[in-house]
């Protein structure tokens, strides 16, 4: 009952989630790219850089970087808000791993697209640009979809570095009513794997348009060639 | 003598193995040459170092009379003026073909996008595929695929255009439909360099023949004097196998 009643409450504090989440994916995904692209195509230095970020970012378990975000750039007489550690920590992260989903799309793209590309006089930048991303972007979709539905639960623990998300507002629940915390818990679940059904649902509809044509459904039976 | 490329002693090495031991040709204007010769000749690895695709270790290529080999050529803008056509198409796979052919006009060339496309199909229809300019190149067989190829080389309005293979990787029955064009290529003027063992093409389209082996250039002359007279016992060899291979097929083919 209590739960019901709270659920408006419960939405309102979830939209903090979203909206970490809508900060930290764009930078997870600016950021992911550009290190693949380093990684694939920049100079030694560059890619060895890119290398030691993503290493760093898949290396360090997530409450920690909040911590260091949080509690680090005070110590330099840096003030800093909990929401902007928060997607800075979580958006790094998230381009360690967004990096390597788009670094092996881009290495799956043949060859002999960049040659073409380079052969009709586009620069690299331009092919890489036109050609490759277009093309790696396509290949990366399902692994991403996955990134995606991750760091989407992943926002539930920015609450450590206090803020006011959807699981402290639970904690005040099941701080006054210990009986109510199974059921709470449950509830930010459902909360969560509804959002998580609608995300990748999208994502798999977006996969869908963007096939192209004679390559889809590679894995649903025999593919349509026309003559 | 008009001659729109000149290669001077050109030479290529993957590590230790020496790929291109000093080749030096001519090719004039309007003229169709065709380069034959074992695997691992070179011929590729020559067509590559010509547009720099592949750095040269050494030697000088020429486009009319700008040196492309110069250490500031515009790459890009004389890339944009010789035409390319791979063994395995390479078309742009997440375009349409009126965009495979329209994608340098528009990135290169700058036009914009109402020219680029008018321009593109007339290059499509050169090639028959003006009907399939809004396929993906996985929705075409590889016999439409190297055409649409051909357009996009051809819609650049290069000055030449150089072939790698372009029938190596299709089915005897897909040949026909690209020697085609390439027919119709050579007998409109178009300069071409290009590596095959078609010898019905030769025949029929070539005005010289380079023979290479062993990364060299052993031969060279009108195909009448390398298929009847051959100078050199290996040019000789080397034809007869693959006119014995390809030669009757290659007769039956339509000009």
């Amino acid at each position: 009952m209590i739960i019901i009643q709270a659920t408006p409450t419960f939405l309102q504090y979830t939209l903090i989630n979203l909206a970490v989440f809508a900060v930290l994916l764009p930078i997870g995904f600016a950021i992911g790219t550009l290190v693949a692209l380093g990684q694939v195509y920049g100079h030694p230095v560059i890619a060895a850089l890119a290398t030691a970020w993503a290493w760093f970012f898949r290396g360090v378990p997530a409450l920690v970087l909040l911590f260091l975000f949080y509690y680090g750039p005070p110590v330099f007489n840096i003030n800093i808000e909990p929401f902007t550690a928060a997607a800075l920590a979580m958006g790094f992260r998230s381009s360690g791993y967004q990096s390597q989903i788009f670094r092996g799309a881009i290495e799956s793209v043949p060859a002999g697209q960049m040659v073409a590309g380079r052969a009709i006089g586009m620069s690299r930048l331009q092919t890489v640009w036109s050609i490759v991303l277009p093309q790696a972007f396509r290949l990366a979709l399902p692994a991403w979809t996955n990134e995606f539905s991750a760091v989407l639960k992943d926002t539930t623990l920015v609450y450590a570095i206090g803020i006011n998300e959807v699981m402290r507002f639970a904690r005040t629940i099941y701080v006054a009513r210990p009986e109510l915390a199974i059921l709470t818990f449950l509830f930010v679940a459902l909360i969560f794997w509804v959002l998580t059904v609608i995300g990748t649902g999208l994502l798999q509809r977006l996969e869908r348009r963007l096939a192209l044509p004679g390559l889809e459904g590679r894995m649903r039976g025999p593919r349509a060639v026309a003559k | 003598m008009d001659a729109i490329l000149t290669v001077e002693d050109l030479h290529k090495s993957f590590d230790d193995l020496e790929v291109l031991k000093g080749i030096s040709f001519t090719l004039e204007r309007g003229r169709t040459v065709l380069v034959m010769g074992p695997s691992g000749s070179g011929k590729s690895t020559m067509l590559r170092c010509l547009n720099r695709l592949l750095e040269p270790d050494q030697g000088r290529v020429w486009l009319e009379d700008v040196e492309l080999t110069a250490a500031q050529a515009d790459l890009n803008k004389l890339r944009a003026s010789i035409g390319y056509v791979f063994q395995d198409f390479n078309l742009f796979a997440h375009l349409t073909a009126l965009d495979n052919v329209c994608i340098g006009l528009r990135k290169v060339k700058r036009m914009p996008r109402r020219q680029a496309h008018e321009h593109a199909m007339q290059a499509l229809e050169q090639v028959g595929m003006a009907d399939r300019c809004a396929h993906y190149p996985a929705q075409l067989s590889g016999g439409q695929q190297q055409r649409i190829a051909i357009a996009r080389g051809l819609a650049m309005e290069p000055k030449l255009m150089l072939f790698d293979e372009p029938t190596s990787a299709l089915d005897p029955e897909l040949t026909g439909e690209v020697l085609a064009v390439m027919d119709d290529l050579a007998r409109g003027g178009m300069t071409m360099l290009v590596v095959s063992h078609e010898v019905g093409f030769a025949r029929r389209a070539a005005d010289e023949i380079i023979f290479m082996e062993n990364s060299r250039i052993v031969e060279q002359g009108p195909p009448e004097q390398l298929f009847v007279n051959p100078r050199e016992e290996r040019t000789a060899q080397f034809l007869q196998r693959i006119h014995a291979i390809e030669g009757p097929m290659a007769q039956e083919q339509p000009p």
